[in-house]
């Protein structure tokens, strides 16, 4: 192996790594605030590129009816929480309006958008339009009932939710994969080393997400009330911070990363409706580094891996999942020592 | 049968701060998450009640319909080739119910050992030329070497970690089949010769049936009479957190990773039984989806439930065939709808029903009531220890500090024999903290404790037990579902013998019997005679506190240490439970109790200590305590 | 410096501001506490007092919404509450400091305050945390310490402080002295006597019968999930049962 190659397979491993840092940091913003080991946000990564990489080819993109159906059966939810409580005309107003008439609105709008021939900035902004509300959307259905169960119990659901959202991908998005023509045609020489523009627009993109993410928790309030809701769910209620309302936004806010992750790939590689889940997957491995709590931890984290992926796939192609994955054990092995499980006693 | 979660959740508004969320280990039918959740509803108790019902009955009734069933005419043969797989599913999910509903380790990953049995199998069969009969033992030696190494990484995996950590080695196995020439790679290994006896090969599913379903018959009664027997009660004690087994000698690691490499055990003979039924084996079947399946079987059956495994492995693969027949003829060819359907279902079953299916069919049958055991002779006491001079218990400059805080500040005092010593002082003075340096849950930071003369610094629960101390807990740690007869036989757990085998071949019987005699004894000893067999989760707080206090006598300690064993109870009770305590003394048992009943401590004890913000302030008996001015301080504030 | 100007001291025997009715509160099938009733009138301090799981703490987390109510009424400002969510309690002006503070331990102690005023309007808040620093000065010096680094009595200040925030019509308050050395107790329950002279009403569950005796109008004795004694907390003080079980060793 020689030093461009050792170069080059460095530089592919942070570029696959920025993105598997986009997803860790999701992943952990999910548990931090609702304990759900969130599985499927993999799935949110694919519907992201096929979302964008279709409407970059002109066609309507199955998104639309996805977002439509899980608005739908959002508020089937919301509807028969207010009929065993009583009904609340101006909650289920607002519930009908975010679940029912934004997805609607969102079709009129891709109907319009799709073929009609725009740039890539319009694509970009529909597509994390169309698939932000999907993670409201499945926090209010599968989660959300069950909020206050074991952790356990929601990673259970949460494989559940990644096996019918794999599904409707399939019936959604059909079998073929598509790629999106790459965000900058750009490249740049760097000694021996091409760096490709979309590699730095995945660096700028990820670099700014982190640095909006740090913003919005360390500077408004609405961020401070998320992580008052990680650090303690009972003293969130306390003030007055509906933890429901706090899911949903984690939700949301991991969708739309999962979405720009989606977009980011969508001109790397080719995605199939079922690619989510082993590119999540990888995020979760730096999420687990990052003890499913530190951000920072889990970007770092995140580059190891896309490192090691890379250079594994060169060294040895075949067990390039086989080695990321044994990862994990060591890592959740010291994790469980360093943070070991204390039954309280006082 | 919900489990009054009051018993283990006694601190209501406990923060839920996830990086350090409790063991939640356990599968969700009976964790009650918290408070808020609403899974504190019951089973509803069915009206039409069919008569009672022995297991053995049931299982013979099963068998036998099993037997005839291939018999039959007119049953068509794919429903026949059906039932098959059904039982090749059920062993896997007989492995995951006791892995995950009655030992608290949810696997994502049984599929894998699936692959090590078919896989052993099919290789040595095509390439080597073996009998089929001749793989089984090395097949079962492949999945459990297996399970070996990967148990003793993942059973020490804490809480959630412990189901990712199956996740990703259910992962990485699954590609690691795919790639290995050995196995084939993506194309597997085809041509695996059929099972034959005396020359006639077993390829009619009508003959392989009997093979299947012996197999899943014999595993179950194994399985259940293992559940019913001193390993299956420490087996049982696992979900509910370790510190309550390892305080009776349980060895909570070494337990987990026999419930470990069981699971993995039946899942490989399922997989050696697969290669042979189909004659080829891929990848596909020993992925993670699988494994998945396998799991949502474990929890539709109802999780910790034997029966509920065959149910909820004959839903789920009837059902997959269901779907598979009828989706494609709705929604056209092409679109595989069934993970679709899996997926919702199992949303929506942790949503409506945790507990799984079976308890709903097992509520048809009236409750089921167990006999008192009968007396048997006695277990063997402890023998006299060689009483050195110095007192039974020696606490010396002990010392525990959390970070900057010191919890316990040297506190030096001793526990002479047959004396009762009372631990008193305000909340958070170090008490609680103090117990746990004794009873080895909790390391000494510096100073030395000494027990018969014996220096027990840093030693584990288990040791500790096995010297002769036992203890209770402040917040009860009982198993809830476990009847109180159970829960006390499992503080004997030292004092018997049997293990897994001779458990699962019943040979434990003679020394069964005198560990549930020896708990009888006990709990009518502290008069609880009339609630024996009833689940200790259904009795009062105060109650569970003296089940407590018979599970710590079932183990014949030197020393008892009780921690507020008088909170909840009611005068008449605490009155019953001094006296009980005294007659203990009287045969030379020695006890450290914390209590805040002053009443209770004061009328009873030989010998107080003080503890005050982790510093001891005072000692000696009860009438020089009531006196004292720094005592008197402590106890009412600066404010009086 | 009023924390709540809400309410006149002069109105305080009129107005009932929490009344509690017949509440009995479960863990599953294990009733904590059984056909309990209390009321709280404006301006006053209610307590209840009584041993280790008698069931104190539960009724006030039921009373706050954090666990249900299994039979009874709960009515706050004549409205029925006792169906609420925790949060819609906060809204309408009931506040619990919580026996374990719970504090939010990784975040600065400011940030902690300005949490406390999530429900209320900005410019509110603002005003609210400058009257907070008046009566915490120390809260004042340590606003950029975190608040999980902080002693024992300052984070019980910061809970209360946090209470605060949020403008509560009543306090709830769950052993306040627990774990404080006795000075620190003694700060504390001055400071309890000064939120009432500024017209907010407490509800102080507490061990510490003799402080809490002293401090309050009303007291209340549970044992064992239930209500056995209640009266003037002046009375009790000289009651024989009382002094008996939690005043004195004798």
């Amino acid at each position: 192996m020689d030093g461009t190659i050792l170069l080059f397979l460095l530089q592919d491993g942070i570029t696959n790594g920025a993105v598997y840092a986009l997803l860790g940091i999701a992943i952990v913003l999910i548990f931090a605030v609702t304990r759900v080991i969130f599985i499927p946000q993999g799935e949110l990564v694919a519907f992201g590129a096929l979302t964008y990489a279709l409407l970059e080819a002109g066609r309507l993109p199955g998104t639309v009816w996805l977002t439509l159906a899980f608005g739908a059966l959002a508020f089937a939810f919301d509807l028969a929480a207010s009929l065993s409580t009583g009904i609340d005309a101006r909650k289920l107003t607002r519930s009908a309006g975010l679940t029912l008439a934004l997805p609607a609105a969102l079709l009129a709008v891709t109907y319009g958008v799709a073929g009609a021939g725009f740039g890539p900035g319009v694509h970009i902004l529909l597509t994390l339009a169309l698939v932000t509300p999907l993670g409201p959307y499945i926090y209010r259905v599968a989660f959300q009932p069950i909020a206050s169960a074991s952790i356990l119990a929601l990673l259970i659901t949460a494989v559940g939710v990644h096996l019918a959202l794999v599904g409707l991908g399939l019936v959604f998005f059909g079998a073929e994969g598509v790629r999106a023509p790459s965000l900058s045609e750009l490249t740049l020489e760097l000694g021996p080393l091409l760096v490709s523009g979309q590699s730095l627009v995945i660096y700028a993109v990820t670099l700014l997400a982190i640095g909006a993410l740090w913003f919005f928790f360390e500077r408004t309030l609405w961020g401070k009330a998320l992580k008052a809701t990680a650090v303690n769910r009972l003293g969130a209620r306390l003030v007055g911070i509906r933890t429901t309302f706090a899911g949903a936004l984690a939700f949301g806010l991991a969708a739309l990363v999962g979405a720009l992750s989606g977009i980011l790939i969508a001109p790397v590689t080719t995605i199939y409706y079922d690619t989510g889940f082993l590119i999540g997957l990888k995020g979760f491995v730096a999420a687990i580094v990052g003890a499913l709590a530190s951000y920072p931890l889990t970007a770092v984290a995140a580059l190891a891996v896309g490192i090691v992926e890379a250079f594994s796939s060169f060294v040895a192609s075949d067990l390039k999942e086989v080695i990321v994955f044994m990862l994990i054990i060591p890592v959740l092995v010291w994790r469980s020592l360093t943070q070991p499980h204390v039954e309280e006693e006082d | 049968m919900t489990s009054p979660p009051a018993a283990t959740h006694a601190q209501p508004l406990r923060s839920e701060a996830p990086m350090t969320a409790r063991s939640e280990a356990a599968l969700p039918p009976t964790t009650a998450g918290g408070p808020q959740t609403e899974d504190q509803r019951s089973i509803p108790r069915g009206r039409l009640k069919l008569p009672p019902l022995e297991p053995c009955i049931a299982i013979a009734v099963f068998a036998a319909i099993m037997a005839v069933l291939p018999l039959v005419p007119g049953v068509p043969l794919f429903a026949i080739t059906l039932i098959g797989n059904i039982g090749l599913a059920a062993l896997v999910a007989l492995g995951l119910v006791l892995l995950t509903g009655v030992g608290g380790m949810t696997s994502f990953g049984q599929a894998a050992f699936c692959g090590f049995g078919a896989y052993t199998t099919a290789v040595l069969t095509t390439t080597y030329g073996w009998s089929p009969w001749a793989t089984l033992p090395v097949a079962l030696l492949v999945a459990g070497s297996a399970a070996v190494v990967l148990g003793l990484l993942t059973v020490r995996l804490s809480g959630h970690f412990l189901p990712l950590g199956t996740l990703a080695w259910g992962i990485s196995l699954y590609y690691l089949f795919g790639t290995l020439d050995i196995l084939g790679r993506h194309d597997g290994i085809s041509g695996i010769p059929p099972f034959s006896i005396a020359g006639h090969d077993l390829t009619d599913p009508r003959t392989v049936h009997y093979l299947i379903w012996g197999l899943v018959i014999g595993a179950a009664i194994l399985t259940m009479h293992l559940l019913d027997s001193r390993v299956g009660r420490a087996i049982r004690a696992l979900r509910r957190g370790q510190l309550a087994g390892e305080s009776f000698g349980i060895d909570a690691a070494r337990m987990k990773l026999v419930v470990f490499v069981y699971a993995a055990l039946l899942a490989g003979l399922s997989g050696w039984l697969y290669a042979h039924v189909t004659r080829t084996v891929t990848q596909t079947p020993f992925g993670i989806n699988a494994g998945i399946e396998y799991l949502f079987m474990a929890v539709l059956g109802g999780a910790g439930q034997i029966f509920g495994a065959v149910v909820g492995a004959g839903l789920v693969t009837v059902l997959k065939e269901a779907l598979q027949r009828v989706l494609p003829q709705v929604f056209g060819h092409g679109v595989q709808l069934e993970a679709v359907v899996f997926g919702i279902l199992l949303v929506g079953l942790l949503q409506v029903a945790r507990e799984g299916v079976w308890p709903h069919i097992a509520a048809l049958w009236p409750a089921r009531g167990r006999p008192v055991p009968p007396d048997a002779p006695a277990l063997a006491r402890r023998g006299a220890s060689a009483a050195p001079s110095e007192k039974l218990l020696v606490l010396d400059g002990a010392v525990k500090k959390y970070g900057g805080l010191t919890a316990v500040n040297a506190v030096s005092f001793a526990v002479g024999r047959g004396e009762i010593v009372a631990l008193i002082g305000p909340n958070g003075a170090g008490k609680s903290t103090t117990f746990n340096l004794i009873t080895g849950v909790t390391r000494l930071t510096t100073g030395a404790v000494r027990f018969e003369g014996m220096d027990i610094t840093g030693a584990p629960p288990q040791e500790i037990a096995r010297l002769g101390i036992a203890r209770t807990f402040q917040h009860v740690k009982l198993n809830p579902e476990m009847s109180v007869l159970e829960n006390v036989a499992l503080g004997a757990h030292l004092r018997g013998h049997a293990g897994v085998l001779a458990s699962m071949l019943r040979l434990d019987r003679r020394d069964e019997a005198r560990l549930l005699g020896e708990a009888r004894r006990q709990i009518e000893r502290v008069g609880l005679a009339e609630h024996m067999l009833k689940p200790a989760g259904s009795l009062a707080l105060g109650q569970q506190r003296v089940v407590e206090i018979a599970r710590a006598l079932a183990l014949d300690p030197v020393l008892l240490l009780l921690d507020e064993p008088a909170a909840g109870l009611r005068h008449k009770e605490k009155e019953a439970l001094a006296a009980l305590l005294r007659s203990l003394r009287a045969q030379g048992m020695s006890v450290l109790l914390v209590e805040h009943d002053m009443g209770f401590v004061m009328g009873l004890t030989d010998h107080i200590v003080v503890l005050d913000f982790g510093t001891k302030i005072a000692e000696g008996p009860p009438a020089a305590i009531k006196t004292n001015p720094q005592v008197l301080e402590a106890y009412l504030g600066g404010v009086a | 410096m009023s924390v709540e100007p809400g309410i006149r001291p002069g109105a305080v025997e009129a107005t009932v501001l929490l009344d509690i009715a017949g509440a009995s509160i479960a863990y599953g099938k294990v009733r904590a506490v059984e056909g309990a009733s209390l009321r709280v009138g404006a301006g006053e301090i209610v307590t209840v007092i009584g041993a280790n799981g008698a069931g104190k703490s539960t009724l006030l987390n039921a009373t706050m919404g954090a666990l249900p109510l299994a039979a009874g009424t709960m009515t706050f400002l004549g409205r029925d509450v006792g169906r609420l969510a925790v949060e819609e309690r906060v809204a309408l002006g009931l506040s619990l400091v919580p026996e374990r503070r719970e504090l939010f331990s990784t975040m600065s102690v400011e940030d902690n305050l300005v949490l406390g005023g999530f429900r209320v309007a900005r410019a509110v808040a603002r005003d609210t945390l400058a009257e907070v620093y008046d009566r915490f000065p120390r809260l004042k010096e340590r606003r950029r310490q975190l608040a999980g680094t902080m002693s024992g009595g300052e984070r019980q200040m910061l809970a209360m402080g946090r209470a605060l925030m949020g403008r509560p019509k009543l306090l709830m308050l769950d052993e306040p002295s627990l774990g404080l050395a006795p000075r620190i107790v003694a700060d504390i329950f001055r400071i309890i006597a000064d939120l009432r002279a500024s017209g907010v009403s407490i509800l102080l569950v507490e061990q510490n019968a003799r402080a809490a005796l002293a401090a309050a109008d009303v007291a209340h004795v549970m044992e064992l999930g239930t209500v056995t004694l209640s009266g003037p907390a002046a009375v009790l003080a000289r009651d024989e049962r009382v002094i008996e079980s939690y005043l004195g060793f004798h």
